[in-house]
């Protein structure tokens, strides 16, 4: 395949570069590429055009890079493998192709790793979000050791069972870019691929954040408001289902408020994310607020079945 | 004789798995088939990452006809009857039938019927898909388009081809014709997913379908894998001067996660050699699938190269998978030797551990106390019912003092280390390598200069774990060891947890046969019972606090306001107390009393692996033994006894006695309670009596001292007297008085023995 891209632009150059080789891979594999949702989230799986998208009968392809949250990871920007923020690209396909393993393959010969020079192996991984209520079957994908991807096809999402099945794959960016990069440390990546002056680091970028963000998550957060937000989130998600669930007499029963309770389901999730780090929830309450989440996801996923983009007017129609 | 091949390739089947399917896919379709009523020669079961494969040989062409007379009515039955037999035999007119005579029943209708046998690829196209369809994976998934309706092929991952060819070595074989959920059954395989050229390899049968595969770069047969790979690694090692560290677990592993392996070293920098050798050897190993090396001579030291075994050849001799490998090594090893680091510190979160420092006498400054106070902060749940984490260490610690003397351990010592006993388990590493706790706990110890028993004894209060396990002899790591296992079990026998059937979740068997072994190689008097007693009084401490608090609360709800009524509560707290306690300790003695029988079966078990008759157990075991290292010994020396002349035939008259006994109970004859010498009438009455007289009380002595050997010895005197009895003299006299009186001093034979064993157990 001759690239068009320049040189600076190569995925084995600059952290850019592999993101938008992966953009025109995917692209062209018929993905929406879509930006990443202006949430606080863990995972990429938390944008809505995974989790909602992937129930429901309708067609579904997507891929777009989401910055992930995870708190408890951070680390001061001393270590060189751990971010509390960092990218996850993402791609759902609905229902999961036949071929979704040679795809994936082809993405990582797209960013430059030949499979006939680097073991490439599907290393058994079954992927559980607890808040979520969601789980699937499938891999971590290592790449000479280093597991580079997440692959899975999803039994469950929101407590729900997915008909069809989606197949998702989760890369984690930094980490793949460091190995094509030939870089040890992340904060060394090339972010825009030039030399000399022009050259901007990943640490540039991103290592005043990490120590900023670091000792917020860890000393400064304000847990009494965190408390809070977690309750405000909780109630105004249940408020929002509630106001926009269908009423007696509508000929189709719609729900018409998902996409924005779904929004609060994900700020609970966050905030519980920060308690945690700060260690100010205990074993025993861990399981509690893990549920409450899923409860607000459970009954997302359940008013989603019932809008446009969940497939309830297409199944209306066929009967 | 035709020749069946199957195979099922699939997406990557999880490594655990793969051995297990394969037999599970022999058993389930040559099953099938006899059941189909086919017989076959031979079956073999391969695997790969991605396909099962099954190999029958000599499987019939066909079933064979199966014959059946199904008898029908009179031939002078009504019509109905006749039409309904002909419709139950699918005969469409009577004149199908034959006539058969019976002398009592006359002439009736029989329908001479045969099922004719099917062709073999008949029956396997209908065996097959239910088999598929219902295969019994640990876990299953649905995939694709087809997953949007109810019912889809679930398999452990998308299955993509279904090649099943049968014929028999002469003639080109066909494909069994089948399909599940549009998978047709065809002839077609794939090789390697990178090394092969990708295209289809049509297969014929078994023979030609591995040659194909080796040469597409899959080596189908499991266990040549791990040969290659075993002798591989073996040799890379050696030219480096280095030794393979061998791990079974992990060859396995390796083995289910290529099609051809290819096995390379890697390499990580010397400094991480200041991390232990099995936290390096786990992390390489859990982390990376990969085998470490030591150099040669080296007892524990590892070297810093590493296995690893790739799924490709690759084009530039495997430079870059080593290199790769060694960063993702690198990077672990950096995390592990954070870990150990971190360890060795303060914890951030000092401020949350002053009440259990104080609770648990700890030293704060030490790292490892802190560890503890961090478990008993947490308040981690140890069980729903029997409490946190750090009320069981203060369970165990009390009980280690209580158990320390029996053992001839020093108190502060045991309890010391019975308090940061468990206090790795807050560690880094621990929550990284569950399996390392103790270990972890004993080099952190010896770290922050502990005295050595206290280290051991963190390590070793967990052992013995099975009936191969090492027995610490150290007494503080005895007291722990059965401090903590002792804790465990009256807890679990007081809130009714026991294990049942083979249902162990709390793995209390292994736990009993740990007490066991540890009393049986220690030769300290240990009577179990007064222990049992003193950890559920521990455990009576706790769950009467706990009711106390929980009634409390409930006072103090009712009592909100009521100044008054403080005295009562107090007053109503109190008896409340008393009446738990009582409830307690009246509902006590028979739990441990069913404890103590469990400890007896498992002592049972336990000796007769050592090779112990069954019945000689039985024979020395009585309700309410305890001391188990007693029972144990009484057993030995009987064996002895038993094997000498003497015993021999002292059982035999021993149980000659009991018999004539038995019988003249049966018959109601009287026995007189005890024996009068002025009846007796002949010397070897008289001998006997005496000899009964001596043995007993030098026996019963023998055993008051614990002496079994000398007891033994006493009773061996009874033999000569017995035998010549029995000679002698005749029982059944016919002066019913002596008779009476010669029956009392056979059943004195049988107290006498039953001071050593009840003989009536032993069998033969």
């Amino acid at each position: 395949m001759t690239s068009p891209l320049p040189d600076h632009m190569q995925p084995t150059r600059s952290f850019q570069g592999l993101i938008l080789t992966l953009h025109n891979y995917w692209a062209e594999q018929g993905c929406v590429i879509l930006q990443p949702y202006d949430m606080e989230v863990g995972a990429g799986t938390f944008h809505p055009a995974t989790t909602l998208r992937s129930l429901g009968p309708k067609l579904w392809k997507a891929a777009y890079v989401q910055p992930s949250r995870r708190p408890k990871d951070g680390r001061y920007g001393e270590n060189p493998n751990r971010l509390q923020h960092y990218y996850q690209y993402q791609v759902i396909m609905k229902p999961s192709p036949a071929n979704l393993q040679e795809l994936y393959l082809g993405s990582l010969r797209a960013i430059g790793l030949d499979p006939l020079v680097h073991d490439i192996r599907f290393v058994e991984d079954d992927w559980e979000s607890p808040t979520l209520g969601a789980w699937g079957l499938g891999w971590e994908c290592w790449c000479d050791g280093m597991e580079v991807s997440q692959f899975t096809y999803f039994q469950q999402v929101c407590g729900i069972e997915c008909a069809p099945v989606s197949g998702e794959l989760t890369y984690g960016l930094e980490r793949l870019a460091m190995y094509v990069q030939g870089v040890d440390n992340v904060y060394d990546l090339n972010f825009n691929g030039l030399e000399g002056d022009e050259k901007v680091t990943y640490g540039e970028v991103f290592l005043q954040a990490e120590q900023e963000y670091s000792r917020h998550n860890f000393e400064h957060a304000n847990t009494t408001t965190l408390l809070r937000h977690f309750e405000d989130a909780e109630a105004e998600c249940e408020a929002l289902l509630k106001a926009g669930s269908p009423k007696e007499g509508d000929n189709r029963p719609m729900h018409k408020m998902v996409l924005p309770a779904y929004d609060q389901c994900i700020k609970a999730s966050h905030a519980f994310n920060l308690l945690d780090a700060r260690g100010v929830i205990s074993v025993t309450e861990r399981q509690s607020y893990i549920l409450r989440v899923r409860n607000l996801a459970r009954q997302c996923g359940e008013a989603f079945l019932l809008t446009e983009a969940g497939g309830a007017n297409l199944k209306s129609e066929s009967v | 004789m035709p020749d069946l091949l199957l195979e099922l390739r699939s997406e990557e089947i999880p490594a655990r798995m793969q051995r297990k399917a394969a037999g599970d896919l022999k058993k389930l379709v040559t099953d099938g088939l006899v059941e189909a009523g086919l017989t076959y020669e031979a079956a073999g079961d391969y695997w790969t990452p991605r396909r099962l494969t099954l190999d029958i040989r000599g499987l019939n062409a066909r079933s064979k006809d199966v014959h059946e007379d199904r008898k029908g009515p009179s031939v002078n039955a009504p019509e109905q009857a006749i039409a309904g037999f002909l419709r139950s035999a699918g005969l469409s007119d009577i004149s199908e039938a034959h006539v058969h005579t019976d002398p009592k029943k006359g002439d009736f209708y029989v329908a001479h019927l045969t099922k004719p046998g099917r062709a073999a690829e008949d029956i396997i196209a209908e065996l097959l898909p239910s088999i598929i369809r219902e295969f019994p994976w640990p876990k299953s998934m649905r995939w694709g388009a087809a997953s949007s309706k109810p019912g889809s092929l679930r398999w452990v991952r998308p299955l993509q081809s279904i090649l099943c060819t049968f014929g028999p070595e002469t003639e080109e074989p066909v494909v069994v014709d089948f399909e599940i959920d549009g998978l047709r059954a065809g002839n077609v395989t794939y090789g390697h997913r990178f090394l092969s050229d990708g295209k289809p390899i049509t297969v014929r049968r078994f023979d030609d379908y591995v040659a194909k595969l080796e040469k597409a770069k899959v080596v189908l047969d499991a266990d040549r894998r791990k040969e290659m790979i075993l002798s591989d690694a073996h040799n890379i090692a050696f030219a480096s001067g280095l030794e393979l560290v061998e791990d079974e677990g992990l060859l396995e592993e390796v083995s289910g996660l290529v099609e051809w392996p290819v096995v390379l070293m890697g390499e990580f920098e010397e400094e991480f050699l200041a991390i232990p050798p099995e936290v390096i050897r786990l992390t390489i190993k859990t982390n990376q699938k990969c085998f470490v090396t030591r150099r040669h001579g080296e007892a524990d030291r590892l070297s810093n190269n590493f296995i690893l075994v790739s799924n490709i050849e690759a084009t530039d001799g495997g430079r870059e998978i080593a290199y790769g490998n060694g960063k993702v090594v690198r990077a672990r090893l950096s995390d592990a030797l954070y870990f150990w680091h971190t360890d060795q510190h303060d914890l951030p979160d000092m401020h949350t551990l002053a009440a259990a420092g104080i609770k648990f006498d700890l030293d704060l400054k030490k790292p490892l106390d802190q560890r503890m106070a961090r478990l008993d902060a947490l308040n981690v749940t140890f069980h729903a019912k029997l409490g946190t984490q750090g009320e069981r260490v203060t369970r165990i610690r009390a009980l280690a003092r209580d158990i320390a003397p029996l053992i001839g351990a020093d108190p502060t010592l045991a309890m010391r280390a019975a308090v940061l006993a468990k206090a790795d388990l807050t560690t880094e590493i621990v929550g990284e390598f569950p399996e390392l706790q103790g270990g972890m706990g004993r080099k952190y110890a010896l770290l922050q200069k502990e005295h050595l028993s206290v280290a051991a004894a963190i390590e070793e209060h967990y052992k013995p774990q099975g009936p191969a396990d090492f027995v610490p002899s150290d007494p503080v790591s005895v007291a722990v060891a059965l401090a903590d296992k002792l804790d465990t079990l009256v807890g679990f026998w007081a809130i009714d947890e026991k294990p049942t059937g083979s249902k162990d979740p709390f793995a209390l068997r292994r736990a009993a046969l740990g007490v066991i072994r540890l009393l049986l190689s220690s030769d300290r008097k240990f009577e179990l019972l007064p222990v049992f007693e003193a950890a559920f009084a521990q455990l009576r401490e706790d769950s009467i606090e706990q009711r106390l608090e929980q009634f409390e609360e409930r006072q103090a709800a009712q009592q909100t306001g009521d100044v008054d009524g403080e005295e009562d509560v107090i007053n109503a707290i109190s008896g409340f107390e008393k009446r738990v306690r009582d409830q307690v300790s009246a509902r006590a003695r028979p739990v441990l009393l069913d404890l103590l029988g469990f400890f007896h079966e498992r002592l049972k078990v336990h000796l007769r692996d050592l090779g112990a008759r069954h019945d000689l157990i039985d024979a020395v075991l009585t309700e309410g033994a305890d001391n188990l290292l007693l029972i144990a010994r009484r057993v030995e020396a009987l064996v002895v006894f038993l094997n000498t002349e003497d015993g021999k035939n002292l059982l035999a008259g021993t149980k000659r006695a009991a018999n004539i006994l038995s019988a003249e109970e049966k018959k109601g004859t009287v026995v007189t309670e005890t024996v009068d010498p002025a009846l007796f009438s002949l010397d070897e009455e008289r001998h006997l009596h005496a000899a009964v007289n001596q043995a007993e009380s030098q026996a019963a002595q023998a055993i008051q001292k614990e002496d079994f050997s000398g007891a033994m010895v006493a009773l061996s005197a009874l033999r000569e007297p017995v035998d010549s009895f029995f000679e002698k003299v005749l029982v059944n006299d016919e002066n019913p008085d002596i008779r009476a009186n010669r029956l009392a001093l056979l059943s004195r034979i049988r107290t006498a023995t039953n001071t050593v064993a009840d003989f009536s157990k032993i069998v033969g």
